[in-house]
């Protein structure tokens, strides 16, 4: 198999799909392409819904990319983060991250054939879902309520355990979407694509 | 599922009682003599039945029931395939997937966002969206990681039923707005090629759509088999992306963001990929290929004598129509077409049938669906050849049934290997 790395493979779909968008995506041209036919009694624009203001989106737009667009300022040491595991994650994850009982974050064994478990350091190839993830979604009882600089610092202490930044690393909006992990060209584009080929 | 396995020696006990009233045969003189109404229930000819209701109920003989292991969050349920007839899902048994359990949202207050790459982001209240000109279809949903369990060739299961394997499988009649129908009109700017779906579960559970799906047949769905969608499947509305893996059909939905590449999420990067041969691993593998699951006979059934029986079942493909399903008794030497029952729809579960003649020896029995692309569906084998053993996630395989000279029905597969 060839080993294509997924951001040169997402490159070239984009813009494929670009090219395509620019003619499907005028009003008037409706749903060309799609699964449904809209009725030819529709107007160019019903106007249902309201129109979101810059605050309304900055409230709810929450999610991280992997360039880092979407990280909030702030900063969060090792240390800092070691605190922070000790009170809201060690219960589930375990004194190093590696116990359980629920999802194992540390695992530093590279792998060649497959992953054991699915660990930041043997598996996740981006350090910036770290962020989006734990922000969203941590802890489990209560998500949400960590500070962006505990944020920054928890994920500072994983990479820690995970051996991919040092004991005094510090992690901010600039040095997190640089972090290189270990996982980053693992993963390929699904080449299933029906026919007679079992792949 | 708690349903009493019946012996052999109870079921001909019971069974003889039906074949002296005279009465034909059929799976469901094979279960339901478990939970019959008492021999001494008053004659319904002459006693009054109950009055109307404002909500129905199902007899109290008939209550399949869904299968969920434990209580976490996080967690799943799975459907009583073997329980049903037809297509179609009741509601109440549609399996559950959540990632921080099933959130209280009242309809009234619910609002979508739609913002990123366009000229005009919006805001919908759920009357928004149902005030545009709604489709209604019949799409299956399945977990990609159905069908986990009967992967590992050191692990294969016997006692285990079909709603055990491949239960996180459910199919509902969905009715909703097209996404391409509302985006349309936001002014979606040249460039933008991915969505980012969000939903507003204490998960925030987020997927990331190419736009070419979003424009195609993606669904913001707010109705389920004629009524309001259920809260476990996303009320108030969810997203419906016929044929693609249950996880990136985000529910609760309450955000859309268009952008110009994946936001790399949890899920779509660290769970629902999949480890291949050589190190790396398949992501983005959205497509939900052809599938069949005979649902009888199945585990825990038991046939007490030989003769004819109906084998049945379901098939379905996230690539389209399914075209054929055939099924092999003799363990997968012969095949013969089996009937699909119509309707046969695209990227839903179709009905299949086959009058079996057994003959009382054992016997392991197949099915294999083909889709419209021609896609058959694979054997353990070629899908370990294809992927290896240890892979996760998309295991439609061929499925078997053992079926003892006594009657006994075990999962077969293990025999194959």
């Amino acid at each position: 198999m060839t080993r294509l790395t997924l951001v040169v493979a997402l490159l070239v779909l984009s813009a494929c799909e670009a090219e395509e968008n620019e003619v499907v995506l005028r009003p008037a041209m409706a749903t060309e392409g799609s699964a449904y036919t809209l009725s030819d009694l529709a107007p160019d624009r019903f106007s249902f819904g309201s129109e979101a203001d810059e605050e309304r989106i900055a409230m709810w737009d929450i999610d991280v990319r992997p360039d880092g667009e979407g990280l909030p300022t702030g900063s969060g040491t090792v240390a800092e983060g070691e605190a922070i595991y000790a009170v809201h994650c060690m219960a589930c994850h375990g004194p190093t991250g590696a116990e359980g009982p629920y999802d194992v974050l540390v695992g530093t064994e590279p792998w060649e054939e497959w992953p054991g478990a699915r660990t930041v350091g043997a598996y996740w190839p981006y350090a910036t879902t770290l962020y989006d993830f734990i922000h969203r979604a941590m802890p489990q009882l209560t998500p949400g309520i960590l500070t962006p600089d505990e944020t920054y610092g928890v994920i500072a202490y994983i990479l820690y355990l995970n051996g991919i930044v040092p004991e005094d690393g510090v992690m901010n909006e600039e040095t997190l979407p640089a972090v290189a992990m270990p996982a980053r060209d693992r993963f390929v584009p699904d080449d299933r694509e029906g026919g007679p080929e079992v792949r | 599922m708690d349903r009493p396995y019946l012996s052999r020696r109870a079921w001909i006990t019971t069974a003889s009682g039906v074949i002296a009233a005279g009465l034909l045969k059929t799976q469901a003189d094979a279960i339901k003599l478990v939970a019959q109404v008492p021999a001494n229930a008053p004659d319904p000819t002459k006693t009054p039945g109950r009055p109307t209701s404002e909500v129905g109920q199902r007899a109290p003989g008939e209550q399949p029931r869904r299968l969920a292991r434990n209580q976490e969050l996080s967690s799943s349920s799975r459907t009583p395939l073997q329980d049903l007839h037809g297509i179609i899902t009741p509601s109440d048994l549609h399996f559950e997937r959540h990632h921080a359990g099933i959130p209280n949202i009242l309809s009234e207050n619910h609002e979508l966002l739609i913002h990123g790459m366009l000229d005009r982001p919006m805001v919908f209240k759920m009357a928004d969206l149902m005030r545009y000109p709604s489709v209604s279809r019949i799409h299956f949903l399945e977990c990609s990681g159905n069908g986990g369990g009967v992967y590992s060739r050191d692990r294969m299961p016997t006692e285990v039923t079909a709603q055990d394997i491949d239960g996180l499988l459910s199919t509902s009649e969905w009715t909703g707005v097209p996404l391409s129908w509302v985006l349309r009109e936001v002014g979606v700017r040249p460039g933008a090629s991915w969505i980012l779906a969000e939903g507003g579960d204490a998960a925030m559970m987020s997927r990331s759509v190419p736009l070419e799906k979003a424009m195609d047949d993606a669904l913001l769905a707010y109705g389920q088999n004629g009524e309001a969608i259920r809260p476990e499947q996303g009320y108030p509305v969810r997203l419906l992306l016929p044929g693609w893996e249950g996880n990136i059909n985000v529910k609760w939905l309450r955000r859309i963001e268009i952008t110009d590449r994946p936001t790399m999420t949890k899920d779509e990067t660290s769970k629902y990929t999949d480890p291949l041969p050589g190190g790396v691993a398949r992501q983005f593998s959205f497509i939900m290929d052809a599938k069949s699951v005979i649902t009888f006979p199945s585990y825990p059934y038991v046939l007490p004598e030989s003769g004819w029986w109906e084998v049945k079942g379901l098939a379905w493909s996230g690539r389209g129509r399914i075209t054929r399903v055939e099924i092999s008794t003799d363990g997968g030497r012969d095949w013969v077409d089996a009937e699909l029952q119509p309707p046969v729809l695209s990227k839903a579960t179709v009905r299949f049938r086959h009058l079996w003649n057994w003959n009382g020896r054992e016997s392991v029995v197949l099915s294999r669906a083909t889709d419209e692309t021609g896609y058959v569906q694979p054997t353990v084998h070629q899908l370990w050849e294809a992927r290896g053993e240890r892979t996760s996630y998309h295991q439609n395989h061929q499925r078997a049934w053992k079926v003892a000279s006594t009657g006994e029905v075990t999962f077969g597969l293990g025999d194959l290997v």
